[in-house]
């Protein structure tokens, strides 16, 4: 029922950004939503840079659903869904949201050198929250790096975000919650299932 | 089965279904996965070679001696790996060899985006580029076939988006059997390339190229879809995405074979269609081909790439494309009516850059710091090292490929700079091509003080094993290089091994070494932070209430270091404070700062044990 729904609410597919820092699971989020789409009977891409990632540099990747979907990558105004699990990059990458798309942030930053190093500043919260509602009004302020740290692993704000995102498409958390359970290691489920059930209760309030 | 594989896996995929049994290769971002994914099916022999000419021999060898064999590296590789693709060219094979060369156009992590279709054309042989992962495991297994078929090797040419693109795949479980082969090859007319038996090959591979041309007439990856005739687009490789994408009624010659090319299917596409075009990424591979067939390429009415004249007529040459591109290009060109969505809203506050750094508990950092104090000229190499240029270390003066810097340094010393030149490079990048190098510094005598960053591992690519680490790609116990003996042989008598967190030793070894005359070696060692057995060691360090921000631990450019809002109280300098969930606890800045305000980890330690007890 809820897969009629989402492709109705969405015609021409989905487009999702994800972006954050190396470290913060934005590649396993990014598996999740793709299997996630096969899963939901969507033709799938998903792209993304590594590289020097790993060295504290961006990491974005685009996943796509839809009917046959073409090019691996969009460019300015055509996310339909942003995931940002830090501040400073989805501020960096807003210009590709759709006007009116969805934006999902982890209320959490993490400074670059170039910051620490004093020579340039991180952005006010306010300037963040008045840059991005020029582009569209649809922001949710996720707590995940909070929750992920009561929740007793930090690493876990990526599948808060998931968590918070399914409650927002409206899709079953079971077929999300399998998903994820192919694609981590057994022993750390429990963390992330609480992760999860945490985030999407937290749009659900 | 259907499988959501990337086209590197994809790739892997299609060699052991093809049967291959025999890869070699170097690491090389977008390449990499490529390797690590084969190595893991069963019945397979897959190595990392010390660089890709090495690599390519080992897979040449194996396709002489019968087996299907597959041969990886990124598109610069290939510039190693030229002489060997040259003479296998000529030599042809007897089992099915392909060549993967993953291009990265718009250089994500690269010093150039070469264009290494341009390498097929020139040795003479078929390059398949495929357009996503299903094709990409597809070509894969079409590539062994042809390359039999023909008995050349085949270049199978990925690029960044294709390799890091993950998309639904149709597999089989099944491997195809490959007959075993007699004995060995004794056909020195055809194998072995002296003037008298290259001479006599160089027809034959005329010849195959002339063949290969009108196979691809009905080579099945190349194909017509027709659509509106009022525009038809020649294309291959990811480009064909961009093209649906921005083009959905256009007709499509998508080219499953960019070289060589079908020149009766392109005539009878192009003269089906009221305007045709060439949409193709970096270089004008195809459209240059096209013109010399004569056909008349649609001209836009106001020639746009004005600044590129010679180059292409629509689309740019230089990086990668996006749909956004294209359809801004063909908008300019008069092909659509319609330019990209103009954005009503700018960002209009700016956004500090997040550059690649150093990572926290780096050890090549104190290395950088030490030479970033000397100001001396460092000629750096490739490797997670080439991030010492990064500020506040700004260390090094030139990077260009691999193993260069052992050379570059020593140009500059028998050119008479007045500068005494230190080159910089890590342990793989030193077995891949700094070994010549450095023989040739010892034989040449000149002055060079060559640092050899031995982090254990081949770190930027992610963790690769290499001939210094005991292991090998299939994770078998090896021997371990030891690189002292290595430099040793080498002819260099000045040698020194140091702990690579260690600053003094390295600043006073480097200080006294500038004094004398003639080649020395420094080895820094010590693990890369980001190993499972360095994280272990994990323990964040503490500022103590001595600091007075004097900004001297700032300089190490350690992401794990922040300044406080706390000001002191008399300077009014922001206070350093070191952020607990980054550091690691390496102790560079420990070592550097000037008023012992960074507590080391033996006292962070017994802090921590006054406090609980």
């Amino acid at each position: 029922m809820d897969i009629k729904r989402l492709k109705n609410n969405y015609p021409n597919g989905i487009n999702f950004l994800l972006t954050g820092v190396g470290g913060q699971g934005t590649i396993l989020a990014s598996n999740v939503l793709a299997d996630l789409g096969m899963d939901l009977g969507f033709d799938v891409k998903k792209a993304e840079i590594h590289g020097m990632s790993q060295r504290g540099g961006n990491v974005i990747s685009y996943i796509r659903w839809g009917e046959h979907v073409y090019s691996p990558i969009i460019t300015k105004g055509e996310a339909d869904i942003i995931l940002a699990f830090e501040k400073l990059e989805a501020l960096r990458s807003i210009e590709q949201i759709n006007p009116g798309g969805l934006i999902l942030i982890n209320d959490y930053s993490i400074v670059p050198v170039t910051v620490s190093s004093g020579l340039s500043t991180y952005p006010e919260d306010e300037n963040i929250q008045e840059s991005l509602q020029k582009f569209t009004s649809n922001v949710y302020w996720v707590k995940g790096q909070g929750i992920a740290e009561q929740i007793g692993y930090p690493k876990a704000s990526n599948v808060v975000l998931l968590g918070a995102l399914t409650a927002l498409l409206e899709i079953d958390p079971k077929i999300v919650l399998r998903v994820i359970a192919t694609r981590i290691a057994q022993k750390y489920y429990a963390f992330n299932e609480q992760a999860f059930t945490t985030g999407f209760q937290s749009i659900q309030k | 089965m259907k499988r959501i594989l990337s086209g590197n896996e994809a790739v892997a995929r299609g060699a052991w279904e093809a049967g291959c049994s025999i890869a070699s290769g170097y690491p090389g971002t977008p390449s990499t996965e490529i390797m690590e994914t084969f190595a893991r099916y069963p019945n397979v022999y897959a190595e990392w070679a010390t660089n890709e000419k090495v690599g390519l021999d080992v897979a040449i060898g194996a396709a002489y001696a019968g087996k299907r064999a597959i041969s990886t590296m990124k598109h610069v590789g290939l510039n190693v790996a030229a002489d060997a693709l040259f003479y296998v060219a000529m030599t042809g094979v007897e089992a099915g060899l392909v060549i993967v060369s993953a291009d990265d156009p718009s250089m994500h992590s690269s010093q150039n985006e070469q264009d290494n279709r341009q390498f097929a054309k020139f040795s003479r042989i078929p390059c398949l580029d495929p357009a996503d992962s299903q094709e990409a495991r597809d070509f894969t297994i079409a590539a062994f076939d042809l390359s039999e078929r023909f008995d050349t090797p085949v270049m199978l040419r990925m690029t960044t988006r294709v390799c890091h693109t993950s998309s639904p795949v149709e597999v089989t479980e099944q491997q195809q059997q490959i007959p075993e082969k007699g004995k060995y090859p004794r056909n020195p007319a055809k194998y072995v390339m002296i003037p008298v038996n290259a001479r006599r090959r160089h027809p034959v591979i005329e010849a195959r190229v002339s063949e290969l041309s009108r196979f691809a007439e009905n080579f099945p990856y190349n194909r017509i879809e027709y659509r509106s005739k009022n525009l038809g687009i020649i294309t291959g490789g990811v480009a064909y995405q961009y093209a649906r994408e921005v083009f959905p009624d256009a007709s499509i010659l998508k080219l499953g074979m960019v070289y060589p090319l079908p020149a009766d299917m392109i005539r009878k596409f192009s003269e089906s269609v009221e305007r045709v075009i060439v949409l193709e990424e970096l270089d004008p591979f195809i459209e240059d081909q096209v013109r010399l067939m004569g056909i008349d390429l649609y001209k836009p009415a106001n020639p746009i790439n004005s600044d590129f004249s010679h180059t292409k007529s629509i689309f740019p040459i230089t990086g990668e494309l996006n749909p956004a591109i294209v359809r801004h290009a063909a908008y300019q060109a008069g092909l659509l009516n319609v330019d990209i969505k103009q954005e009503p809203t700018n960002l209009t506050i700016p956004l500090p850059a997040r550059p690649p750094t150093l990572c926290p508990g780096c050890p090549h950092r104190s290395s950088f710091y030490v030479l970033s104090k000397l100001k001396v000229s460092v000629n750096g190499d490739i490797g997670c090292y080439t991030l010492g240029i990064t500020p506040p270390l700004s260390t090094i003066d030139t990077c260009g490929c691999m193993g260069a810097s052992i050379g570059v340094a020593h140009g500059a010393a028998v050119a008479g700079d007045q500068e005494r030149h230190v080159a910089v490079i890590g342990d793989s990048t030193f077995f891949h091509t700094g070994i010549p190098a450095l023989i040739n510094v010892a034989y040449n005598r000149s002055n060079v003080i060559t640092i050899i960053m031995d982090n254990r591992v081949t770190g930027m690519t992610g963790h690769q094993d290499n001939p210094g680490t005991g292991f090998t790609l299939q994770n078998q116990a090896t021997m371990e290089l030891e690189i002292e003996k290595l430099v040793l042989a080498c002819g260099i008598e000045k040698v020194l091994t140091v702990e690579a967190y260690q600053v003094d030793v390295i600043e006073k070894t480097l200080k006294q070494w500038m004094k004398e005359d003639g080649p020395a070696v420094l080895i820094t060692r010590e693990e890369c932070a980001l190993l499972p057995s360095a994280r272990k060691r994990y323990l964040a360090l503490q500022v103590t209430d001595q600091c007075n921000g004097c900004t001297v631990c700032f300089r190490i450019g350690c992401p794990a270091i922040l300044k406080s809002e706390e000001l002191d109280p008399k300077y009014h300098r922001p206070l350093a404070i070191i952020d607990q969930e980054l550091c690691t606890g390496c102790e560079i800045c420990a070592q550097v700062c000037p008023r012992d305000a960074i507590l080391f980890r033996d006292q962070v330690s017994a802090l921590r044990k006054s406090e609980e007890g």
